[in-house]
């Protein structure tokens, strides 16, 4: 099992959802997050004081699929998610040891 | 049992026992306005005075509406953490200030001086209406024998409302790490003692009034003198912890702009009572009149700030053009009755002006932490607006600008020792701050035990 976890841009939330639904992952986890890579923040005034806003909102995706389905995950999420300008986010794979589903108590790949 | 069952079982009889006198009361006022139709007779009631007076009773209202105006103001302009600290002082203020108005304040401000030329304070006794039913069985309190626009509660109603609004200026400029506790004390001493004590001297007919000195509706008795208030407390205060790194100002945004606009807004709403019911009649002249130079001076103000942020500070500001706004209503405020609608334009635009570069100047040269910018709207604008009397409009002359000098001078030096030495006492004995971390938790939690935004997942359900 591998959990594939990716900081993408915000507004492309429902393109990638589309995409991973197309190659048949059924489930996710979605959180607003905040970071910066090498893109920059910007500045913002408030009453006369500037100041550097660096972390950028952006949205964390977590799903876990079996080892097999892993490259195609990686290739629908990173071509929906794709602008090409700097942002765009990243990609982040681990080995999952064990996933249990609560309702059942199935373990291992009968639980993703 | 649970608690809520406990006290229940006491807050019933007591419920019971508390109103059961008021339903005989109820006899008691019955039995008085027999009396009274029989002296009534002999005193008329004026169609005319019904008017006047129905117009005060309500500007009193639209002043009341004022606290909606400050309550979402201050909370939109502070950290959620803090929302529910900033609007419980919000609240007690209003409760504070009524009261003590009624126990204390309103026989300062209008003692009565025998000699108006030295009349800088006499006191003429505790409790208006606090008599017994001496003041309901008399006539002349509910009659033009008291005054010819208004009865004696309708007085008492509209000035209590204005005595409420200078109290809760301070409240925005120390918010986010005052003591709560020694901030009550500091709040009942200043609308008790303070402020009617300088109000007397203009309003209550004393020696300002007899000088010549002129201020409508408040730009210094009420702004002014919250404003001072406003700085000295800020100043002995020391800004919320982070504010200033290595000297520089850094900024704290607002929690909430959508709130601080509609509080903007609550407040010119209700400035057409602060300002229109100063008249103290209904007056279709003047009162149409002074709606108009508020609505001006406002309309100007906020364009000035607005403008002056944009040119200056490179982006057009909200904070800054709604805390514009309110500058031309502090500034029109000293004389909306004397104003023309290009003298309303011209105070309300310099107001405007004036109010952006006076946040610049407390933030970044005196150093002093206000987040809403009670200083630079109340104290600097309820100077310029009380200066600008003796500049422009029907009063405009060299000899009033004195008159206005003088007013400016006493009241700030009165009301700034008053703060000091209060405020120094306070600081001395119970503290005038929260604890480092207690400030950095949030107010709402250190002083109260709550959030003001309960969104914490562990806590739905």
């Amino acid at each position: 099992m591998k959990k594939i976890e990716s900081i993408v841009r915000h507004y492309k939330l429902e393109d990638i959802k589309s995409a991973l639904t197309a190659v048949g992952v059924l489930g996710m986890t979605v959180s607003e997050v905040r970071g910066f890579g090498r893109q920059r923040g910007h500045k913002e005034t408030y009453r006369g004081a500037e100041y550097t806003v660096d972390f950028m909102p952006k949205v964390k995706i977590e799903v876990v699929v079996d080892d097999g389905k892993c490259d195609e995950t990686i290739a629908a999420i990173c071509d929906s998610a794709r602008t090409g300008q700097v942002g765009d986010g990243k990609v982040f794979v681990s080995t999952l040891e064990q996933a249990v589903r609560i309702r059942t108590g199935e373990t291992g790949d009968e639980a993703i | 049992m649970n608690r809520f069952s406990f006290w229940c079982r006491i807050a019933i009889p007591c419920f019971v026992l508390l109103t059961g006198p008021a339903a005989f009361c109820q006899d008691d006022v019955e039995e008085v306005a027999a009396t009274t139709e029989v002296a009534a007779e002999e005193i008329s009631i004026p169609v005319e005075f019904i008017v006047h007076n129905l117009w005060i009773m309500i500007a009193g209202m639209l002043v009341f509406i004022m606290h909606l105006g400050f309550a979402t103001l201050e909370s939109g302009l502070t950290r959620s953490k803090n929302t529910v600290n900033i609007l419980f002082k919000n609240s007690m203020i209003v409760c504070i200030g009524f009261l003590t108005y009624m126990v204390v304040g309103f026989n300062l401000m209008y003692p009565g001086f025998e000699d108006p030329a030295n009349g800088f304070f006499k006191f003429a006794g505790f409790g208006f209406m606090m008599n017994g039913t001496e003041q309901l069985s008399d006539p002349a309190f509910a009659s033009p024998v008291y005054n010819e626009g208004y009865t004696a509660y309708t007085d008492f109603f509209f000035q209590a409302m204005f005595a409420a609004t200078c109290a809760t200026i301070v409240s925005g400029a120390v918010a986010g790490r005052v003591k709560l506790s020694t901030f009550l004390v500091f709040s009942t001493l200043f609308v008790a003692i303070c402020y009617p004590i300088t109000g007397s001297w203009k309003w209550g007919a004393g020696w300002l009034d007899a000088r010549g000195f002129y201020d409508f509706a408040g730009s210094t008795l009420v702004h002014s003198v919250g404003g001072w208030g406003a700085l000295v407390m800020a100043a002995l205060l020391g800004p919320r912890k982070g504010k200033y790194v290595d000297g520089k100002p850094r900024p704290i945004p607002a929690s909430n702009l959508t709130l601080a606009a509609i509080g903007v807004f609550l407040l010119w709403f209700g400035w057409f009572g602060f300002n229109g019911g100063s008249v103290l009649s209904a007056d279709p002249g003047l009162v149409s009149l002074v709606l108009v130079t508020t609505s001006t001076a406002a309309a100007a103000g906020g364009l000035a700030a607005a403008v002056t942020s944009w040119v200056h500070g490179g982006k057009p500001d909200l904070s800054m053009a709604l805390n514009g706004i309110l500058a031309g209503l502090v500034g029109i405020t000293a004389g909306a009755d004397q104003m023309s609608g290009l003298d309303s334009i011209l105070i309300g635009l310099i107001a405007g002006v004036l109010v952006y570069f006076a946040v610049l100047f407390v933030d970044t040269v005196l150093k002093i932490d206000d987040p809403v910018g009670a200083v630079s709207v109340h104290l600097v604008c309820g100077i310029w607006g009380t200066l600008a009397v003796g500049i422009f409009g029907a009063m405009a002359g060299g000899e009033q600008i004195v008159n206005q000098l003088i007013g400016i001078g006493a009241i700030g030096v009165f009301t700034v020792a008053f703060c000091l030495i209060v405020g120094s006492i306070l600081k001395a004995t119970m503290g005038l701050r929260v604890s480092e971390e207690e400030e950095v938790i949030g107010l709402d939690i250190g002083e109260h035990g709550m959030e003001a935004y309960s969104l914490s997942p562990t806590r739905l359900h």
